[in-house]
């Protein structure tokens, strides 16, 4: 069983990097998660944003955050990427395999990934 | 919604929002109901939002003019003949809501519980500076987390670190191999 031990180990262990983990977040993933994005799919994405970021080695670049609702629910779930100095990237009609495609193409190499944005859906 | 774990994550949204620190999830599988309860100690809704909330054309949002969390709730639990409840106070010195959800589960129409780790997990890591207590009780055992305790091992480690969600989805994990 995970104990309070296994966790006093994960605070001691990342008791220095918090803070680095303070001055990260130059790149923000966010996902809608209002009534209309959880019921279109929201929770697998979130998570799979969350894995893929993490088994990337991204996480102290990227922050994965949640959000309400973005106005657009039939195009659920959306996800929003905003990085620093550049316009904001909006994902619609989310899996969690696109999820991993996007931390992959954009949030590694930067290549938006035009054919999960609203013109192209 | 696919299952009554997602209609959990959504109406739990709203205890954050009204600025609960410490939002109570039960889910009672005992016997032949489901009872869903959320409780918070967020501001409260007076007697009038109360009966306006079960109505789909009332939100308090701005970006739309329909609020679906609640009345999709309330359907799927009405479907199986059981029933909603919301009783709320802004008193000054106890307030808060709480949300009773009774479903029958052998009813055609009952929709599985299911993933409810999952749902558990994205509430701690959107919201990781307030608390959820978390406790699902069935006739074979109980199922607990209470992220008050785990805060109190972690000190100033935040909740939404990655190494404290995988921690916190295997030990649910674990504890419901135990009763499965």
């Amino acid at each position: 069983m995970k104990s309070l031990a296994e966790l006093q180990a994960i605070k001691n262990k990342m008791k220095d990097k918090v803070v680095l983990r303070e001055g990260s977040g130059d790149v923000r993933v966010v996902v809608g998660m209002a009534t209309c994005g959880i019921a279109a799919g929201a929770r697998p994405v979130l998570n799979a944003f969350v894995e893929e970021v993490n088994a990337s080695g991204l996480n102290q670049k990227v922050t994965v955050s949640q959000t309400g609702c973005v106005g657009l629910c039939q195009y659920e779930p959306i996800v929003e990427i905003y990085e620093a100095g550049k316009e904001k990237v909006t994902y619609v009609k989310m899996t969690p395999e696109k999820a991993k495609t996007v931390v992959e193409k954009h949030l590694k190499n930067g290549e938006i990934v035009s054919e999960f944005t609203p013109a192209n859906v | 919604m696919k299952e009554i774990s997602l209609n959990i994550l959504d109406i739990a949204e709203n205890s954050v929002k009204a600025g609960a620190p410490l939002t109570e999830i039960y889910v009672d599988e005992t016997g032949d109901e489901l009872i869903l309860t959320i409780k918070d100690n967020g501001c409260g809704m007076d007697e009038e939002t109360v009966k306006a909330v079960t109505d789909p054309f009332y939100t308090t949002r701005k970006t739309r003019k329909v609020g679906l969390g609640i009345p999709l709730l309330k359907l799927a639990c009405e479907q199986t003949g059981g029933s909603l409840t919301i009783t709320s106070s802004t008193d000054e010195k106890d307030h808060g809501t709480t949300v009773k959800a009774v479903f029958l589960k052998n009813h055609i129409d009952f929709t599985p519980l299911g993933d409810v780790t999952s749902s558990i997990v994205t509430l701690i890591q959107g919201h990781p500076t307030v608390d959820f207590l978390f406790r699902h009780i069935t006739d074979r055992g109980e199922v607990e987390l209470d992220t008050r305790e785990l805060r109190s091992v972690l000190e100033d480690v935040p909740l939404d670190t990655y190494e404290v969600i995988v921690w916190i989805r295997d030990n649910l994990n674990e504890q419901y191999e135990v009763i499965k």
